[in-house]
C-alpha cells in the first residue's frame, strides 16, 4: 500500500533510464529548469499513489477525452503507475452499487487523504434531478465525496465557471464547483477542454512536490495561465506588421497573418495553447487557420459571436498579466485557500438561512 | 398488469424481481437501467432511463447561426466534431452555401478520423471489459498468447511471447499492488466471461496499444481544426487554408509537411483497424458463440440518413447509402426523408417534457419541450432518491423518436445492415470474408442475418465501419491531393458570410452518420438569428423510453429475454448496452420553441 511511484514503476517494467527521461520531461512540461528533474525523481522514490474519486456532472467528457491524449506522461502511465483512479465511471469496470461502493470506501479509508477531480457541474434547478447518480442529485455525490478530500481539480470550464450548460438563460441553473464546495482547496484547469499535457502536469505537479500548485487570483495554476495566447503566437509579428486576415480563404489566411480581425480571442485569453500547442505539439486553433474562440475564460459563451472583432484591447504594448487584469495581487496557495475560506464562511452562513 | 405486450412484438413481464444499475457505467454520460428477472434469471422487462438534461437548444435561440457549430460541439466530447460538422451542413442548407471540393474533403476526413478513433476507444476503452477478464490475463501462458497473435492476425509486428511477458508483469504487479483503480470492483469470477487466458492477455495488450495509439489518429483533427476534443469548424468551408508553394507556406495551416503529417496518422490508423481491431472482434466473438443474444430491433427496423458521398451534394453517390428497413424485411428499403413532417417525430409521453397533446409526436422544426419531471404513482423511493422508477408513467430525460411510428435502431450496425441491403460491394465483402472467419473459429454456420442480429453483431459493424472509414480516407486525402495539383486551393465560400445577404427567414436540415447513428439537426433562422434548433441524436433513437402506442426503444429491446448469471452483476446487461456505446449527453438535447422561462426551483 505505501510503495512508492518509482517502486511501482520498476516493478511495472519501465526502467530507471526511462524514469528519469520521464522526470525531465515532467520538469521540461512544468517550465522548470533541468535541475528540478532531479527533485521530481527524488519525491517520486518517497511517495505511495494517492486515490482519486473523478466525478461527472453535467458534462460532456471532453475532458477526460482530453487526459486520455497525453503524451508524456501516457495516460496508461498515469492510471497504472503515479495515481489510483478508483472512480471514474467512464473508464471504470463497475456499475451501478458495486461503482458506488467504490466512493463510500475511499471516503471512508482515504479520510483527509484523497483528491476529487470533478469533470461537469451540478445543476441546482429541479431539486439537482437534471443530473441523477444513483437515483439521486448529482450534487449529494458531489458534497459526499468532497467533504474529505484533501483537495479538489475542476477539470474544464464546466466544472471552473459553468461553460456551455450555463451560457444564458442556463436552464438547468449548472453551478461551478467552487459555488457549492466552499470550504476546501480547489484548483481550476478550465478550458474546453483542457491541453492533455496540462491536465497531467497539474496532476503530477502536485504528486511531486505535494502541494496544490501556484494559483492566481482565480484559482488557476499560475504556470499554465499567467500569459495570454496572443503574447506567444507565432502570428504576432503580422499583428504588430497590422498584416491581417481580412476574409476566410483569403491571401492572408494563406500565409497565416493574424486573425485579429476575423474575431480572434486570443488577445484577451489566458491559456498555454500558443505555447504547449495541442496534442503533443501538433499545432492549436489559430494555427490550423480559425481564430481562437476563448474557451478558458470565464463566461466565453455570452460574449459575442466567434467572428466579432474585441474592441477592448490596446493595440500595442499589451503588457499586463493575468494577475494585473484580475484586478489583485496573486495569493500563494496558503493565502488563497484563507481566503476561500473567509468567502465560504459567509456563503455558509448564507445557505443556513436559507435553509 | 404486469404483463404487456407491445405492438412492435415484445412481451414485458414485470412481475419478477427488479435489478437496478445506476449509475451505468463506461458510457458518455449519465444513464440508470433497470429490468425484470424471472425465475430462472431472464430479462422480462426492460426499463432504460436518461438522468441528465443540459438544454443546450434552449441556449443557442437568439445567437449567430455562424456560431452554433461551437455550442452544439459541446453536446459530446467523445463524439467531438460530429455535431460541429452536422450543424454547419445545417446552416448552409438552411442558406444556400455550398462549400469548395477541399473543404468537403478535409470535412470527410475529419468525421472520418472521428468514426475510427471513436470507435477503437469504445471497443477496448469502454466495452472490451464486458468480455475479457484482465484478473485472468494473469494465468496466461505467454507463448500461447503469442501463438494466438500470430495465428489471428500474424501482420501485426507485436506478438512476441517476451512482449506479453512484459505486459503480464505490468499488470500483476498493479493488480498485486491491491490498489485496482479502473478494475476496481469488477465481476471478474463472474462466469459470463467466456475468455481463455492468452485470450484475455492479447486483448488487454491492444487495451494499452489502442490507449497509446488513439492520441495519434487524432492528430488529423489538430492540423485541421488546431485542436482535439472539440476542433473548429466554418461555415462556408474549412478554416484551414491552402498554401502549397506560396511565400510563407510554412506557417500557413496546410502545406506539404501538413498534409503528409496527416497521411501518415491515415496509415496508423488503416493498419491498426485490419491488424489489430478488426481480427480482434472477431477472435473474441469466437469464444462467445453461444452468447448471441441482445439483437432487439438491429438488423431487424434499422435506420440512417446515408452518408459519404463521393460527389458532394449527391445523395446518390453515398458510400454508406441509407434508408429505413422493418421487420427484417432485407428486400424493401424505404427512402427516408428527415423534411417530411409525418417521417421523423419525437414523443413525450414517458419523457419529463410535457405537449399540449402527448399522444402525437412532432416533427423537429415543430419541436416543442417544457421539461416536466415527475415521477409516476409507483415510484418506489421520493423524488430526489429514487429505488424503482415507474415506467407506465414518465421515466427518462430522453424523448422517443420515431420513424413514421416505428421504433428503429441507429448506429453501424443499421448502417451496415442497410449498405448490406443495398449491396455496397466493400461492405458485403467485409462481413462475409469476417462472417467466414468467425464461423471457422467457432466451428458455426451462422448467416449474416442471423450473426448481425446480436450484440456481437453489433460490435462487429462498429470494427468493420471503422476499417472502412479508414480506407475511404486514403481516398479523400488522394483525391484532395489530386484536386490541389489539379490548381483549385480553395477552402472557404464566403458569398453568404454576411448575414445582410441571408433571407428574413430560413429553414435547414443537417445529417451525419455519428459514431452512435444517425444524427440530424434542424434549424429555422429568422432576421439573422437562430429562432428555433433542434437535435435528434443516435442514444436519443436508441435509448428512447416508450412511445405512447407502447412501442419499446433499442436499448430496451435488446436487453428483452436474456438470461444472467448473476443478477446482482450485471455483466450481461453491461454488455448489450455498451454495444451501442451511449451517449447521454448527446441524447438529451431539447428546444422550447417559444423560449419560455423555466421555473427554477432551489435545492435545499
Amino acid at each position: 500500500m505505501t510503495e512508492t511511484f518509482y517502486e511501482v514503476m520498476r516493478r511495472q517494467g519501465i526502467s530507471r533510464r526511462s524514469f528519469l527521461k520521464f522526470c525531465s520531461l515532467t520538469a521540461a512540461a512544468l517550465g522548470l529548469g533541468p535541475e528540478f528533474a532531479g527533485k521530481i525523481a527524488h519525491a517520486m522514490e518517497n511517495k505511495p499513489r494517492i486515490p482519486i474519486l473523478w466525478l461527472h456532472g453535467l458534462e460532456c467528457t471532453c475532458c477526460s477525452e482530453s487526459f486520455i491524449r497525453s503524451a508524456h506522461p501516457l495516460a496508461k502511465d498515469v492510471i497504472l503507475s503515479m495515481v489510483s483512479l478508483d472512480y471514474d465511471d467512464t473508464i471504470m469496470a463497475a456499475s451501478g452499487h458495486q461503482a458506488e461502493a467504490i466512493v463510500e470506501e475511499i471516503v471512508e479509508k482515504y479520510k483527509g487523504n484523497y483528491i476529487v477531480a470533478v469533470e461537469g457541474n451540478p445543476p441546482l434547478n429541479e431539486d439537482g434531478m437534471y443530473c441523477i447518480i444513483g437515483g439521486k442529485p448529482f450534487v449529494e455525490q458531489l458534497r459526499y465525496a468532497t467533504e474529505h478530500c484533501k483537495a479538489i481539480i475542476s477539470w474544464g470550464s464546466c466544472a471552473s465557471y459553468g461553460c456551455v450548460q450555463a451560457a444564458r438563460p442556463n436552464p438547468t441553473r449548472a453551478t461551478p464547483v467552487h459555488k457549492v464546495i466552499t470550504d476546501k482547496p480547489i484548483i481550476k484547469v478550465p478550458g474546453c477542454p483542457p491541453i492533455a499535457e496540462v491536465m497531467t502536469a497539474v496532476v503530477t505537479y502536485m504528486l511531486t512536490f505535494e502541494r496544490m500548485p501556484e494559483l492566481d487570483r482565480q484559482g488557476r495554476p499560475k504556470m499554465f495561465y499567467s500569459q495570454r495566447i496572443h503574447d506567444k503566437c507565432y502570428r504576432r509579428p503580422h499583428f504588430d506588421a497590422g498584416q491581417f486576415v481580412e476574409s476566410w480563404d483569403d491571401e492572408g489566411a494563406r500565409k497565416g497573418y493574424c486573425l485579429y480581425k476575423m474575431g480572434c480571442k486570443g488577445p484577451t485569453t489566458y491559456n498555454a495553447c500558443s505555447t504547449i500547442r495541442w496534442n503533443e505539439g501538433t499545432s492549436f486553433p489559430i494555427q490550423a487557420g480559425h481564430g481562437c474562440i476563448g474557451c478558458s475564460e470565464d463566461g466565453f459563451w455570452d460574449k459575442g459571436s466567434w467572428y466579432a472583432r474585441l474592441t477592448d484591447i490596446n493595440q500595442f504594448g499589451i503588457e499586463s498579466n493575468a494577475d494585473a487584469v484580475g484586478g489583485g495581487v496573486a495569493a500563494v496557495v496558503g493565502g488563497a485557500v484563507a481566503a476561500h475560506a473567509a468567502v465560504s464562511a459567509v456563503k455558509r452562513a448564507a445557505n443556513k438561512g436559507e435553509e | 398488469m404486469s404483463v404487456i405486450k407491445t405492438p412492435n412484438g415484445y412481451t414485458l413481464d414485470s412481475s419478477g424481481r427488479r435489478v437496478v444499475v445506476d449509475p451505468v457505467t463506461r458510457i458518455e454520460g449519465h444513464m440508470r437501467c433497470e429490468v425484470n428477472v424471472d425465475e430462472n434469471n431472464v430479462i422480462r422487462n426492460a426499463v432504460s432511463t436518461g438522468t441528465m438534461w443540459r438544454g443546450l437548444e434552449v441556449i443557442l435561440k437568439g445567437r449567430d447561426p455562424r456560431d452554433a457549430w461551437a455550442f452544439v460541439e459541446r453536446i459530446c466530447g467523445v463524439c467531438t466534431g460530429c455535431h460541429a460538422l452536422t450543424s454547419v451542413r445545417t446552416v448552409e442548407d438552411a442558406l444556400g452555401i455550398r462549400i469548395p471540393k477541399n473543404a468537403h474533403l478535409i470535412r470527410e476526413m475529419m468525421a472520418k478520423t472521428l468514426q475510427v478513433h471513436d470507435h477503437v476507444v469504445h471497443f477496448y476503452h469502454l466495452h472490451a471489459l464486458d468480455w475479457v477478464n484482465p484478473v485472468n490475463a494473469l494465468k496466461a501462458d505467454p507463448k500461447a498468447t503469442s501463438a494466438l497473435q500470430q495465428s489471428v492476425s500474424p501482420r501485426h509486428p507485436l506478438s512476441s511471447p517476451g512482449y506479453f511477458r512484459d505486459i503480464q508483469t505490468r499488470i500483476r504487479k498493479f493488480i498485486e499492488s491491491g490498489q485496482l483503480g479502473p478494475f476496481k470492483n469488477g465481476y471478474w469470477d463472474n462466469p459470463a466471461y467466456k475468455l481463455p487466458p492468452e485470450a484475455d492477455l492479447m486483448a488487454v495488450a491492444h487495451y494499452l496499444e489502442a490507449l497509446d495509439l488513439q492520441k495519434e489518429f487524432v492528430k488529423v483533427h489538430t492540423v485541421f481544426g488546431g485542436k482535439n476534443p472539440h476542433p473548429n469548424y466554418l461555415v462556408g468551408g474549412v478554416p484551414c487554408a491552402i498554401n502549397m508553394d506560396g511565400d510563407l507556406s510554412a506557417g500557413a495551416p496546410l502545406n506539404m509537411e501538413r498534409l503528409n503529417f496527416v497521411r501518415a496518422r491515415i496509415q496508423e490508423m488503416v493498419d491498426f483497424c485490419k491488424n489489430v481491431y478488426v481480427p480482434d472482434v472477431i477472435a473474441i466473438a469466437s469464444f462467445y458463440k453461444d452468447w448471441l443474444y441482445g439483437g432487439g430491433h438491429g438488423a431487424i427496423n434499422v435506420m440512417d440518413y446515408g452518408a459519404y458521398p463521393k460527389v458532394n451534394y449527391d445523395k446518390s453517390t453515398d458510400q454508406l447509402p441509407g434508408g429505413v428497413i422493418l421487420n427484417g424485411n432485407w428486400n424493401e428499403i424505404h427512402e427516408i426523408d428527415p423534411r417530411d413532417p409525418e417521417q421523423v417525430q419525437e414523443f413525450v409521453a414517458h419523457s419529463w417534457y410535457s405537449y399540449p397533446d402527448e399522444s402525437v409526436g412532432l416533427h423537429p422544426w415543430d419541436g416543442i419541450t417544457e421539461p416536466n419531471y415527475e415521477l409516476g404513482s409507483n415510484t418506489k423511493g421520493t423524488r430526489t432518491n429514487i429505488q424503482e422508477l415507474d415506467e407506465s408513467a414518465k421515466y427518462s430525460w430522453i424523448k422517443a423518436p420515431r420513424w413514421r411510428g416505428h421504433a428503429v435502431e441507429v448506429g453501424p450496425l443499421s448502417r451496415y445492415t442497410l449498405a448490406y441491403a443495398h449491396g455496397v460491394e466493400y461492405v458485403r465483402n467485409q462481413v462475409d470474408t469476417s462472417l467466414a472467419a468467425f464461423n471457422h473459429l467457432a466451428g458455426t454456420n451462422l448467416d449474416a442475418k442471423t450473426a448481425l442480429n446480436s450484440t456481437i453483431g453489433r460490435t462487429l459493424a462498429r470494427a468493420l465501419e471503422a476499417e472502412y472509414c479508414a480506407d475511404m480516407m486514403v481516398d479523400d486525402w488522394n483525391e484532395l491531393i489530386a484536386n490541389i495539383k489539379a490548381g483549385d486551393t480553395a477552402t472557404a465560400n464566403m458569398e453568404k458570410w454576411d448575414p445582410s445577404t441571408w433571407p428574413k427567414e430560413a429553414k435547414g436540415v443537417g445529417t451525419v452518420a455519428a459514431p452512435r447513428g444517425a444524427l440530424g439537426h434542424w434549424i429555422h433562422i429568422k432576421d439573422g438569428r437562430i429562432e428555433n434548433y433542434q437535435c435528434v441524436v443516435p442514444t436519443t433513437w436508441n435509448g428512447s423510453p416508450r412511445d405512447p402506442a407502447g412501442n419499446i426503444g433499442a436499448f430496451e429491446a435488446c436487453l428483452m429475454n436474456t438470461p444472467m448469471e448473476r443478477p446482482d452483476e450485471p455483466v450481461e446487461i453491461l454488455r448489450s448496452l455498451h454495444s451501442f456505446d451511449p451517449c447521454l449527453a448527446c441524447s438529451t438535447h431539447v428546444m422550447s420553441e417559444d423560449g419560455e422561462e423555466l421555473t427554477e426551483v432551489k435545492i435545499r
